[in-house]
Parts: C-alpha cells; structure tokens; sequence
C-alpha cells in the first residue's frame, strides 16, 4: 500500500524552486516574453550602438542640419551641384564646367588671380567632400582642374538641429536613460527593502519612528530638492541617482514594511525565532526573500517611472547636459522642432515608448508569474 | 433504493488542466443517492471526493473539465448553462462548506444574508423573508434567535456560524443536502451538536444528505451508505455497517484501522525534573477604544505543572483554551506571569539573548505543516539554519551532512534535501518540520497539533516517528491537541484547560478511564462520538 509506507520521495535531486516555477510562467507569457526581447534588443543598442556607428554622438555636420531620416546615403543627387557651387564660390573661384562622374566630381575652375592651392581646404572641409586636388593649373595659375570625392554619410534618423546624427544620440541617450533607470531603482530598491523590512519587523517603538521619518520625506516636494540638490553641488549625472533615489525608495519602504508585516506572523518566522534564529538571520533569510515578489514587480514599474522623472528634470534643465543627452531630452528638443523635423521627436519617443512597453509588460507577467493564488 | 433516486451520478470524470498536462482528479465515479438518505463519501484529501460533488453541481474551477452524466429531476444536470443551473443549485440542491470563518459576508447581518436570496430568488418580501429566517434560525437551534438576526457573522462562534450556514441551505427545502467537511474546523463538541442536528434536520425534513469527509466515525453516526474514495476512484461501496463490521478493500481496512493506538510506557518516577512551570499565566492587553476602557484577556491563568525527562504532557482542550498560548508561554516566546523552571534555572523574563544559548534544547513545532516552512528556502536550509545558529563553527558540509541524518531520522530520503515545501505533501511537510527540531537534539520539544491538519493516516505515522524519537533521543513532549484519541495514544499524563485554566489533570487513563469534571467528560463523550465508540443513538 503506497498510503502506509512512509512517504519517501524518490525522484531528482534538484528541487524546482518558487522562482523557478514563475519563470516557467513568465516564459509562458508571450507579450512578456516578446517585451523581454524588445528591451534586449533596444539595450544591445544602447551598449554597442554608438560604438558601431561611423557617427560620434557629439559630431556636428553643419551641412546637415536637421536633414531627414532616410536610408538612402547623403547627399543626395541633386544636393551636390548646388553645395559644389557654394563652395566653389566661397573659395573665390568661378566655375567653368562641373561634371560628376559617379563618386567624383571634376570641375575647371578659373580665377582672377592666380588660385591658391589651400583652396581645396574649402572643398574639405564640407561634410560631403573629401580628397579635392586641384591638377592641370594653367601657366598663370589662374585656370585648374579640381576634382573631389563625394562624401557619403548615412542619417537613418536624420540630424537635430546642430547637425548631429540623431541615431548614434539616440543610441547613448539610451544607455543614459537606462542606467539611471536600473541604478535609481537599484538604489531605491536596496534602500527601500533593508528599511521596510527592518522597520516592520521590529515594529513598536521603532517601526513608528521609522515610518515617521519616512512621512517627513515624503512631504519634500520634489523639484524643490532637486532644485536645492543642484544648487548646492552643481548640476550632475551622479546627482540623478540622488535625487531620484531618495525620493523613490519611499514608496519601497511602506510596500515592503506592509508585506513584512504579514510575513513576520507567518508560523515560520515564529519557528525561527523559537529556534533562536537572531533579528538579522530572521530578516535575511525569511523576510526579505519572501518580499520580494511584489519588489520584483514593483521593480518593473519603477524603472519607467525614474526614465520618465529624469525626462521631466532633463526638460527643466536640472538633467543631463549638452552634449551628453538622454531620451528626455531628445524628445523635448524633438517637440521644440516638431514643425519642420518630426524625426527629432518620432525616433527617440519610439524607443521611450517601446522601453516603457516592454517594462511595463514584464511587469504585469512577473506579477502573474508571482502569484501564488495560480499555484 | 432504484426508483426514488433523487441524484445519479454516472461515470464522472474530471481533469484539472495545469501547465504540466492533465491531472485527472475523478476517474469514473458513479454515486446514487436516494430520497432522504444519508450517503457518505470518504477518503483522504487529493482522493477527489470534494471534486465530484464540485463538479456535479458545476462548481469546478475554470480550468477543470468534466465529463459523463448527472441526473437529477430527470435531466442530466452536468453541463447545464449558469442560469439554467443555478435554478437547480443553491435551491434544491444546496451545499454548506468546511469554513464558516469566510463563507458569511462580515459586512452584513445574517437576518439579511439569509433573507436576501429569499427576496431576490423567492419572490419575499422582505418582511416575509425575515419572518422566514427567523423561523430557519429556529429551525438549526441558534439560542435567542431574534437577536442573532441582527446580529454580524463576527458577533457568533464558529459552531453558530455553521448553524447558520445550514438555515441558508434550508431556505428553500432542497431534496438535496451536500455537506463538504462541515463539522472539520470546529471543536469536538460543536461538531458533536452539528452532526445531531444535522441528523435531526434530516429525519424531520426528509432530504437527502451527502457527507463528504475524512472522519470514519462521523460516518459511522450519520450514514446510511458509504462510498471510499481513493485516487479518484470508488474503491468500495456498501451499506455503513457492512463497511465497518467487513471491510473488503485494503484500502478501506487502512482507514478503519488509522486510530493512534496503544498508549506510551510510564516514565520511572524517579526521573529528574526537567521543566516546572509554577502558575504561569499570559495576559493581553486589547487595546480600547477611543471611549472605551482597555480590556485585558488572561488568555492563561495561573498554570502549573512538573514534567519529568522523558514524559509526555498532553494539553487537551477546545480552541481559545489558551493551550497553544501556554505553549509558548514556556517556551519564552510571549511575556509570561509565574515561573518556569527549566533544570533548575529560572527563564521567565530572560531576554533573547540570555535564551538564545537554551533555545537549541527546546523546540516548538507547529499545527500548519504549510506555514510553518518557509516558502523560499530549501528542505536542506530549513533544516540546517538551527545549526548556522547554535553551531556557527560547523562547515557548509557538516551541516549538509547533518541535515541528511536527520530527514534519514523522520523516514525521508535525503535525496529531496534540495527541494522546496511546496513539492512536498502535508504530511511529509510536518516529517521535515520534526527533522529541523531533531538536528538540534533538544531534550524539551512543544507539539503544537502537529497532527491536527494531517489526515487520519498520516496523524498516525506521525504519531509513530514521535514515539520514536522519543525512545531512541530520551525526549519530553508537550503535546498540545484537541485530538483526544491522539492524546491518549501518546501523553503520560493529561491537563485538561478551559478558558486559560486547568480544569482537571492527572495521568492520562485517570483522566480518560474516570474523569471528574463535567467538561472533561463532555470532552470525552464528544470525542468519542466522533470515534465511533459510541455506537449508539445520542443522548439528547
């Protein structure tokens, strides 16, 4: 009879965690599954992007200001004869005849004066020229041929209104705009957990007073202390963390102080206490592995919320600055110019956007995955 | 019994869609149960007893499915639409559950909740259905009636509760009553004065009544027919008394023969004392409120007792007796009143640290094996975190190596160490919550019902490794329990408490052979109802 022998257990020697039954969930979880990829791919992006593209993300091309995203290579066809003139002229030449053969433009210029070979530093030094010789000078000097290579530059995104490559900003605006995301909310988290859980399972006397404080906190207004943290150390990436640390690891504390509370009347939590277990083993080993399922979750949703806070102080001025950039303020330079360049918005709100999706989906799948209610 | 079948239950199955594939719960059942006959169905939990009457009244949860035919009234029930079938259930077949703690609306009174189906369905007024629930209320014996009907479900006790739960079922005089563990989470004598009532009601009003439990000796009371359930299928089926005077399953025999037997070996009176407790008493302090006085609730009142090295103290009595409190009152787990004496040393009022060095000799091991293990740490970490504590010195192998002898110790492979509680059943939850007291080879263990959540067999496997252990480690129990038939399997000597008092204590034949006290004995009487000793019709 299988119910009278002792129940022995005979199987694999590996015992499936609660985590791992909720990633199998996870997995299960198409949106979360293709939000994860989505936010893999767009990191992947902001890591090795701006390392890949031919474009610095601070290179200015003043012959490209605010040029349309496109997939064909500039310039275009019909911007190289009217450029070539403009600086031809701009060198004080007059030109004779233009022909462009593929690549390469060759063109007979004259001059009144005998024509300076530095000349072809102008051709140069455009964005869309390179290696202008001047040949065949005449006796005098004052006839030559100039021949230059057309320069091809790719803007998939186009260019802000300073002529940079709005892809490569777009790329290192996102590892700004991640890492504040995780390192804020890792901060927030950290903080927020130890204090919550300490909090709530010392409870009493403690508990009030740490809960207090935490009120006085939350009562700062926000922009008032960032305004005051930019005040007194200057304007700062590492300042970010600060300020939106410090405000975000409130909202932590009392949901793990909550959840601590319920746990720490759990039977195992009085098991270990009768076994002797101090006030940290207790903490460590059995409250705050069992929080953190809702900080998980909670986890998801913060990393948006401090994308979009550093957006909101980087629109106020308070954020990251020029040249650095980051998603917050690419779209706000995008809609200062929505008029005339909606790629300077459409782009960078699309990787906002899709981050934002993407966590807020993973989010809702971790919270299923997590709940033990489907188990 | 063929032509006044009310329910028909034909080749029933059920499978449960999970993420691992199809369990299937119910393999092919077939129940018939006549008009006004009372029809048990028993097994253990998992055995998919509950799952069948869920099923039949289209009660499963969404991922289940079901197949085969129930009949009632002519029509098969099983697959009805929602509107079709809530005609049918919760009027003429109507069910009451094991947990009158949540099934009341606490924000409602029970005049209202049992009047408003009445409106609602019946076409009342509501004057007409008060008047009605009034006479329901009357009907299961609630005392003073007119006042419950305006009382809150908080305002009762948990047999009123399910007094009530029974008058809702009442309401519209169903052909068929199913009673889901009705009488498990109440005291023995509730549960005792539900199942006469519930006997009464049927001989009066002439319905049908479906028993589901565990509990061979409620059968034994209430039934007419039995049907043992195991795995999802009918093993056996016959009349009550064939079942119990010829079981023919094995199965059925096992069950028959789960009572904790025998009773533990004396302990030499010579021994030392190990523990004394001299009045030892525990107060609350509920907060009042914000006229209201503070009111404090002696939940023990002045308890002692002596307990030597290798003896078993039971502490038997109903819930709210305050014996889990004193529990851990000795255990230094609560601020205590009184003294307690643990080898000659005083540790009322030591502080945490003071006891953190005592705590390895005394243990305390809980009622639920489902709480009491922390989800997220391994069988392995459960284990071996005593030691982390008291032996901080030992190596991550040596504690590994420990906690294997020790799940050798409760009869568990070792092999499962790394495995989480939650793959593991109730009863092998409670083995391991046993073996996390063992790695410490304490000389003082308190049981706090550590069989009271567990079915009929295990209680008595578990009672088996606790004598054990006791034998081969020389250990004293407190076993804290409502189970007298437990108790008296394994307790040297009884305490009787009531209300954080000791009614009656001595050694436990004494007590149960020739108790003096009147609620010692209605104690006994009820337990031994429910342990179908008492063969015959109940006193009223």
């Amino acid at each position: 009879m299988a119910v009278t022998s002792p129940e022995t257990v005979v199987g694999p020697q590996k015992g499936r965690s609660l985590w791992d039954d909720a990633r199998d969930r996870l997995l299960a979880n198409r949106a979360a599954v293709a939000s994860m990829i989505v936010l893999a791919v767009i990191t992947l992006l902001s890591i090795l992007g701006p390392i890949l593209s031919p474009h610095d993300y601070d290179a200015v091309y003043r012959d490209y200001v605010k040029v349309p995203a496109s997939l064909e290579a500039y310039p275009k066809a019909d911007q190289v004869q009217p450029a070539f003139e403009a600086l031809v002229k701009r060198a004080r030449l007059r030109l004779e005849s233009y022909e462009r053969t593929g690549d390469r433009v060759v063109a007979r210029v004259t001059s009144s004066r005998s024509i300076d070979p530095r000349s072809t530093r102008y051709i140069d030094r455009s964005d869309m020229f390179e290696n202008a010789v001047l040949s065949d000078l005449s006796d005098n000097d004052t006839r030559a041929t100039l021949a230059a290579d057309i320069k091809h530059l790719h803007f998939y995104f186009g260019t802000d209104a300073n002529g940079r490559d709005l892809m490569t900003r777009t790329f290192i605006a996102g590892r700004i705009s991640l890492t504040i995301g995780l390192l804020a909310t890792t901060v927030a988290i950290s903080i927020g957990v130890v204090y919550g859980a300490t909090s709530g399972y010392l409870g009493g006397r403690v508990d009030q007073l740490m809960m207090r404080v935490v009120d006085i906190l939350y009562s700062l207004p926000f922009i008032f202390f960032v305004i005051m943290l930019v005040v007194f150390f200057g304007r700062n990436f590492v300042l970010m963390f600060i300020a939106v640390g410090a405000v975000e690891w409130l909202d932590m504390a009392r949901i793990v102080r909550g959840q601590t509370l319920t746990i720490k009347r759990q039977e195992y939590v009085q098991a270990a206490e009768a076994m002797g277990v101090g006030d940290g083993g207790i903490i460590r080993r059995h409250v705050i592995p069992n929080t953190l399922g809702p900080v998980v979750v909670y986890m998801t949703l913060l990393v948006p919320k401090v994308i979009l806070l550093e957006s909101f102080l980087s629109f106020l001025g308070l954020g990251i600055q020029e040249p650095m950039t980051s998603w917050g303020v690419l779209i706000s330079e995008g809609a200062r110019n929505l008029q005339g360049a909606p790629w300077m918005l459409i782009f960078p709100s699309i990787f906002l956007t899709s981050t934002l999706f993407a966590l807020n989906f993973i989010g809702d799948g971790l919270r299923d995955a997590l709940d033990p209610k489907d188990r | 019994m063929a032509n006044d079948t009310v329910l028909d239950i034909r080749s029933l199955k059920v499978d449960f869609d999970t993420p691992t594939g199809p369990i299937a719960a119910v393999k092919g059942v077939d129940i018939e149960v006549g008009a006004g006959e009372t029809v048990a169905i028993v097994g253990e939990s998992g055995s998919g007893k509950s799952q069948t009457m869920m099923a039949a009244m289209g009660l499963l949860a969404s991922n289940g499915r079901t197949s085969g035919v129930v009949i009632y009234g002519g029509q098969n029930i099983l697959g009805l639409s929602t509107g079709k079938l809530n005609k049918i259930r919760g009027a003429r077949i109507t069910m009451i559950f094991q947990e009158p703690m949540t099934s009341l609306d606490q924000l409602y009174t029970v005049g209202r909740q049992l009047a408003e189906p009445m409106v609602v369905h019946g076409g009342l007024s509501w004057k007409q259905a008060q008047a009605k629930a009034l006479e329901l209320l009357k009907l299961v014996n609630i005392p003073e009636p007119e006042r419950k009907l305006k009382a809150y479900p908080y305002e009762m006790s948990g047999g009123q509760r399910q007094r009530v739960m029974i008058a809702m079922a009442l309401a519209n005089d169903p052909d068929v009553l199913i009673a889901d563990e009705p009488t498990t989470a109440l005291d023995v004598t509730t549960q005792a004065q539900i199942l006469e009532l519930l006997r009464d009601l049927q001989k009066r009003l002439g319905m049908a009544v479906i028993f589901i439990t565990h509990d061979l000796g409620i059968v034994r009371q209430i039934a007419d027919r039995v049907y043992v359930m195991k795995t999802g299928e009918v093993v056996e089926t016959g009349r009550t008394q064939e079942i119990f005077s010829r079981p023919a399953h094995p199965y059925t025999r096992m069950l028959l023969d789960a009572e904790p037997a025998g009773s533990k070996p004396a302990v030499p009176p010579q021994a030392p004392v190990l523990l004394e407790a001299q009045k030892v008493e525990v107060e609350f302090a509920l907060d009042g409120g914000f006229l209201r006085p503070k009111h404090v609730l002696r939940a023990v009142d002045g308890v002692s007792f002596v307990l030597r090295r290798g003896q078993t103290l039971g502490v038997v009595g109903e819930s709210g007796s305050g014996k889990s409190t004193l529990g851990r009152a000795i255990l230094n787990l609560l601020p205590a009143g009184g003294r307690v004496v643990y080898q000659g040393g005083v540790i009322t009022g030591k502080s945490r640290r003071e006891m953190k060095a005592l705590r390895r000799n005394m243990q305390l091991v809980f009622q639920d094996p489902f709480g009491s293990l922390s989800p997220r740490m391994t069988v392995g970490q459960i284990i071996s975190e005593g030691l982390l504590v008291h032996e901080p010195s030992l190596s991550a192998r040596e504690r590994d190596r420990r906690a294997c002898l020790a799940l050798e110790e409760v009869s568990l492979d070792p092999a499962t160490r790394n495995r989480y509680p939650h793959e593991f059943s109730g009863g092998q939850r409670q083995r391991i919550a046993i073996a996390r007291t063992m790695v410490l080879k304490p000389d003082l263990v308190v049981l706090d019902e550590p069989t009271s959540a567990l079915d009929r067999t295990i209680q008595k496997q578990i009672v088996e490794l606790l004598r054990e252990l006791q034998a081969a480690h020389g250990l004293t129990y407190i076993f804290i329990s409502h189970d007298l038939a437990v108790v008296r399997a394994i307790a040297d000597t009884v305490m009787v408490m009531k209300r954080g008092q000791v009614v009656e204590a001595g050694p436990t034949q004494n007590i149960f052979e020739a108790p003096r006290e009147t609620y010692t004995r209605e104690l006994i009487r009820a337990a031994m109802l429910t342990q179908e000793r008492l063969a015959g019709p109940l006193p009223a």
